[in-house]
């Protein structure tokens, strides 16, 4: 039963939730609905005149090569960034699981990444790649490798993958350590009398007792790589080369902020907001029910 | 099917000792239950046997094979959970048959297994549910299930009814023991309710703080208790201890200075003028006349069972609780004065410091 509660005085519980729907409105609608209005309109780069054109900028941008190249380039990043955050820090988190000495110290270093900013993350992982002073280059080099993220575009994309999931490995291992350790043990001591090997058990026993985890993760991974990397990019690559780590995010702040197209980038943050709803919806109604066992 | 051995088996946890050595032969077939408090050792004693928890010194065999370095798989067991751990992503058929699977056994013949023990268990109709859509008792047939399937050389049972309501455990109870007399599989089972125990065990293990304090039949155990610890463990309500002083010859035993019992067979000869711990149980009292009574009890409460009648009373100076339990209905009124006899034969003494029982002389 909801239990519900009754106030006094009638005003009053609009004043208790009229902080949050502030904050909300101010910072969340309020742009949102900006974003929408202004991707029907066409604006001048000085803000002086603007034209409604209905759905012509979403028309445009969906005939546009560079932003059609630009979802695809997102999708081989969220998709690469979410599968190498997951993996690693779901093998991270099953030893940290089984160690005994040391457990605390190794838990605490693995988090620490989750607390350096993108943007110093980018710095740092720029510089070990750098062409001309980056240690990693060095030794690429040394073993024959030409390393070069501004000239080529694959190395380009692996470098802004690994510094994003690197800062997101920590969250994950975080989630993934706390979902091990809810998994009853008998289960495993069962799989075990039941003669599964522990690659077996893992397999069998673990990680479907632990998809719920997995599934949430997924989702905030995604959502993380579209939009929380735009740091990462700017730091590293600008985009380049040639549009090789060219993310739909990074577009719509370059298209608004310096080629100084509004409406167009308006329309590319609207199909964002879509995205990001849908994802949101999915996790909500989905997940929350297919992961029961 | 096989015989399993312990042999001086110990357990440390870090720098404490929780099984402080313990032997015991188990033959082929038999059923045999571990009982004793909670934290007396007894579940990490069968998680040990089942490959759960390492060895620390001494030899499990099974069969005649060291098996302390074996893995869990290797060792041919299964076991029934206290929370029957069953699988809560897989349905009860794939519950059963993961074991069969893992062994690389053709599907027909998984096929086969499992539907022939969930028609012993009567479980056929649930075997496309998951766990959690079970009642408590059907996931504790599952349980057994999963066992039984994979036909191994020795069930392990960690108090598999204890979350089971007083009705349906009785039944599983029954069933247990018929179950494991069809199938003749080597039983090991660990409880702490004495119940089991004396139903279901061919032998009993009783427990006591790492140490066995007894192994013995449920008859043994409960008619020449080992020690006081399993005096006072075994039986319900709990046998009446009372300090009592032995005479010179043996003849006698003094209770205060006021109650003497003599002893009607050859008495305790060897321990003259000792102190001793004289245990009776409550159903052993005999009602007897004023006059040449052994006990007067002041009756202090009297609960009424139908079946039985609990006498709680105090006994001389120093008013020692003494509890009785007489066959039928008594209608005592408060206050009175209950006249009692004991049969010599069901006293039990034990030492006062070891606790070690004392055989009276024949």
């Amino acid at each position: 039963m909801e239990k519900r509660v009754i106030f006094k005085h009638k005003l009053l519980p609009y004043i208790l939730v009229a902080p949050q729907i502030v904050i909300t409105l101010l910072f969340f609608i309020w742009p949102a609905s900006q974003a929408v209005y202004q991707s029907v309109l066409q604006e001048d780069a000085f803000g002086l005149s603007r034209t409604f054109v209905g759905l012509a900028n979403f028309a445009y941008i969906f005939t546009d090569e560079t932003y059609l190249r630009s979802i695809y380039v997102t999708i081989i990043f969220s998709c690469s960034v979410t599968a190498i955050a997951m993996s690693v820090s779901l093998l991270l988190a099953s030893m940290a699981d089984r160690a005994i000495r040391g457990a605390t110290t190794y838990k605490t270093l693995i988090i620490w990444p989750y607390a350096v900013a993108p943007a110093v993350a980018g710095v740092l992982w720029y510089f070990l790649f750098n062409p001309t002073i980056g240690i990693v280059a060095l030794y690429l080099k040394i073993y024959g490798y030409e390393w070069n993220h501004s000239l080529n575009g694959g190395q380009a994309m692996f470098l802004v993958v690994i510094t994003a999931a690197w800062r997101e490995i920590s969250y994950n291992f975080l989630f993934f350590l706390a979902g091990l350790q809810a998994i009853p043990k008998p289960f495993l001591e069962a799989a075990s009398i039941d003669g599964a090997s522990p690659f077996r058990r893992f397999w069998t026993i673990t990680f479907p007792l632990l998809s719920p985890t997995t599934f949430f993760l997924i989702v905030m991974n995604v959502v993380y790589a579209f939009f929380d990397t735009f740091g990462v990019i700017h730091v590293i690559t600008d985009g380049g080369p040639n549009y090789a780590t060219n993310i739909m995010v990074f577009k719509v702040y370059h298209d608004g902020f310096l080629s100084l197209d509004l409406g167009g980038s308006a329309a590319q943050s609207v199909i964002l907001m879509i995205i990001v709803i849908s994802l949101t919806v999915v996790q909500f109604r989905y997940i929350e029910r297919k992961v029961y066992y | 099917m096989a015989d399993v051995s312990l042999d001086n088996v110990f357990k440390t946890f870090g720098k404490t000792e929780v099984i402080h050595g313990i032997s015991c032969d188990i033959q082929d077939g038999e059923f045999i239950v571990i009982l004793g408090p909670s934290g007396c050792g007894k579940s990490t004693l069968l998680r040990m046997i089942a490959g759960l928890e390492t060895i620390t010194k001494g030899d499990v065999s099974i069969d005649g094979t060291v098996v302390n370095r074996l893995e869990p798989a290797d060792r041919d067991v299964a076991m029934v959970f206290q929370n029957y751990a069953l699988y809560p992503h897989m349905t009860v058929f794939k519950n059963m048959a993961y074991g069969l699977k893992i062994r690389k056994m053709p599907k027909a013949e998984i096929k086969r297994r499992v539907e022939d023990a969930a028609r012993i268990l009567e479980i056929t109709e649930f075997l496309d549910r998951k766990p959690k859509q079970l009642s408590g008792g059907q996931r504790q047939r599952v349980a057994m299930g999963r066992c039984i399937v994979r036909e191994p050389k020795i069930f392990l049972f960690d108090e598999p009814l204890s979350n089971l309501d007083a009705k349906l455990r009785v039944q599983m109870r029954l069933e247990i023991r018929k179950l494991q007399e069809t199938l003749k599989i080597t039983s090991i089972y660990v409880t702490h309710d004495q119940v089991e125990a004396m139903t279901l065990g061919d032998r009993m293990i009783v427990m006591d703080n790492g140490y066995a304090a007894q192994i013995g039949t449920p008859l043994d155990v409960y008619e020449r208790p080992a020690t006081r610890f399993v005096a006072g463990f075994i039986g319900s309500p709990a046998m009446n201890f009372l300090t009592a002083v032995v005479s010179a010859d043996g003849r006698q035993v003094h209770l205060h200075r006021d109650i003497s019992l003599t002893l009607q067979n050859g008495g305790l000869p060897g321990h003259g003028g000792q102190k001793i711990i004289m245990g009776v149980r409550p159903e052993h009292f005999v009602l007897g006349q004023a006059a040449d009574a052994m006990l007067h009890l002041d009756l202090d409460h009297v609960e009424i069972l139908g079946s039985d009648t609990l006498a709680y009373g105090h006994l001389g100076q120093d008013k020692t609780q003494v509890t009785l339990r007489l066959p039928s209905v008594y209608h005592f009124k408060k206050n009175t004065v209950l006249h009692l006899d004991i049969p010599s034969k069901n006293l039990h003494f034990f030492n006062t410091d070891t606790g070690q029982r004392i055989e009276m002389q024949a």
